[in-house]
């Protein structure tokens, strides 16, 4: 595990992906405007797994959705890999998975993965090929041809990973993708989602309200605050890459949540 | 264990004795029970007639005199001659008739007609049944096409959300008694006769429930999926195509339903003012004009049997075109 770990310390160095330079992001509502995001300042890496945390309004999905060209900055600057948001989009840069799998009910799985191949005009031997790999990466061989509502809340969910993993894009953004499973199944998916993030070396962007779910899977997490949305503390994991579920009870792991805890009451997160 | 036991005994001989049990018994127990309402209320309804007959014929009837009757409360006069009741049920021009005098004369016009060849005669409900059937049908495709036209329109442009909803919904508070002889004589006076009239008619109608219904199930995909095409930057189209249309099926079907029940209530008025030459429309109308109550009520079965063929129908497509999109399991 040694030299990959040199590696992606080497890629931290040389490659940003996602640069976000004063940022800021103002609704207009009908009850007057909302400052949903302020001077957000952050670099992101090529295969760094970054979690935002933070209490409801903070911001942290309003990143995510202004990474993907989904909302709009009123203010500052953002790239995506040296691009736009908007132009990164039409590069394929980015795959995302919503907090629900979002699958058709009239397609089976596999027509569900083939969805964005087939609007960005991929060959059907091509298609093929792209829903043979993912199916295989998110571990869900063989139920191609099932419906959606013939497999469990958890699969459907791999299945939507795999959809956003279909079209071969670098970076994966996650809007707490494990939010409504339940905690068994959500440990085995954060798993699968570390091996999957081991083998592919993606750039991730990981929205979520779990401490443990943020410290467990990061390289770095992202600590907001609401009213206005902010960053108030950056934290980098000294977790090792290879991470079994029981390091969760290890002194190291204990100490970054106390840290992502502090971060967040700095931040008056758990003010009313 | 005992359960695990009981199962499969009661699966075995159970099938056919629940479908009876949980179907059939009570389908058939409304049937009866509004079969029995009604044989009871054409008792009243047609006592007057009844004792006036019976007292010219020579009975004696309490009180005596039609004129004397007249003003009285029927269920009184049932009272007071109950012997007459029986009566009541096989008048030649009852005011109500007897659900076994509209079977007769339904069985007289359709199948009795057939048996001698004669299944396809002006005097025949079959005939009219047909000439209703194809207004009914060719408006109900010009009304859903129309439907789902204007709801693609709605759906996509702002400007005809808020220009053509409107004159919709007023287009449908007009009643149709009102505007149906105009639509006839307007494009009788252009040259168009027969069947289109008709079918504009029930187009007229149609179209309302298919838009309304289409409108809501093509805007039925929540945000989440918008967002996730757009992430695919999706044009409108394959949106259109892709999300939006499979989504709105079940709302189609259902829309469908209630637009071909309207269909044929617009062919049927539509049939009305033509001077009631053809169709349960025009046989309606005729049974008023001689006081045939027995062939109106035969003619309204007739529709209604129509109306749930035709709405069964679209059921039937609609559980074959969802179960084989698995939106239903």
């Amino acid at each position: 595990m040694a030299p990959l770990d040199e590696e992606r310390i080497n890629d931290v160095a040389q490659e940003p992906v996602i640069v976000a330079e004063k940022l800021d992001l103002t609704f207009q509502t009908n009850d007057g405007a909302v400052q949903a995001l302020r001077d957000v300042n952050l670099t992101i890496n090529k295969g760094d797994f970054v979690s935002f945390i933070g209490p409801s309004g903070c911001g942290k999905t309003t990143f995510l959705r202004v990474v993907a060209a989904l909302e709009h900055p009123t203010g500052g600057e953002i790239s995506v890999n040296g691009m736009t948001p908007d132009e990164a989009r039409r590069q394929r840069a980015y795959g995302y998975v919503f907090q629900a799998a979002g699958l058709y009910p009239w397609r089976t799985i596999a027509k569900n993965i083939k969805l964005p191949l087939e609007i960005m005009g991929f060959s059907k031997e091509s298609q093929q090929e792209h829903l043979e790999k993912v199916l295989k990466l998110v571990d869900l061989e063989g139920f191609g041809e099932k419906f959606p509502w013939q497999l469990s809340g958890g699969m459907q969910q791999r299945a939507s990973i795999a959809r956003a993993l279909a079209f071969d894009a670098d970076i994966l953004l996650m809007d707490e993708p494990f939010g409504a499973l339940d905690e068994i199944v959500r440990d085995h998916l954060n798993e699968q989602l570390l091996a999957l993030w081991n083998r592919t070396g993606k750039t991730i962007g990981f929205v979520t309200h779990s401490i443990p779910e943020a410290v467990y899977l990061s390289t770095r997490i992202v600590v907001m605050s609401p009213r206005p949305g902010r960053i108030t503390d950056v934290i980098e994991s000294t977790l090792p890459q290879e991470r079994p579920l029981d390091i969760r009870d290890t002194p190291e792991f204990l100490e970054i949540a106390h840290r992502v805890r502090e971060g967040l009451r700095a931040g008056h997160a758990y003010d009313d | 264990m005992s359960d695990a036991a009981i199962a499969p005994a009661a699966g075995g001989f159970g099938a056919g004795a629940r479908a009876v049990r949980d179907v059939v018994l009570p389908v058939f127990v409304v049937v009866a029970v509004i079969v029995a309402l009604w044989y009871v209320a054409c008792v009243p309804m047609n006592i007057k007639e009844a004792l006036t007959q019976a007292e010219r014929g020579g009975a004696v009837i309490n009180p005596e005199g039609a004129r004397e009757r007249r003003d009285m409360s029927a269920i009184g006069l049932v009272f007071k001659n109950p012997s007459y009741a029986a009566d009541t049920l096989n008048q030649e021009r009852p005011r109500l008739p007897a659900p076994h005098q509209v079977g007769r004369e339904l069985w007289k016009t359709t199948g009795a007609m057939v048996l001698t060849g004669r299944g396809f005669s002006k005097r025949s409900l079959i005939y009219h049944g047909w000439v209703t059937l194809s207004a009914t049908v060719l408006g109900f495709v010009i009304g859903t096409v129309a439907g789902v036209g204007l709801a693609i329109g709605i759906v996509h442009s702002r400007v005809m959300n808020m220009a053509v909803m409107p004159w919709a919904i007023a287009s449908q508070t007009i009643p149709i008694l009102a505007i149906a002889p105009m639509i006839i004589v307007v494009l009788n006076s252009i040259g168009v006769t027969g069947l289109l009239p008709k079918a504009l008619i029930s187009a007229y109608l149609s179209f309302f429930p298919v838009a309304v219904g289409m409108v809501k199930g093509l805007r039925s995909p929540d945000n989440m999926q918008l967002d996730l095409l757009s992430t695919y930057s999706a044009s409108k189209s394959e949106t259109f195509w892709k999300l939006r249309l499979p989504s709105s099926m079940p709302y189609f079907f259902t829309s469908m339903k209630i637009a071909m029940a309207a269909s044929l209530v617009g062919a049927i008025v539509g049939e009305l003012p033509t001077g009631a030459v053809r169709g349960l429309g025009a046989r309606l109308l005729a049974g008023s004009y001689y006081g045939q109550t027995v062939q109106i009520w035969a003619a309204l079965f007739a529709a209604a049997i129509l109306a749930a063929v035709l709405v069964g129908m679209i059921g039937m497509l609609q559980r074959v075109t969802l179960k084989k999109m698995g939106m239903v399991h």
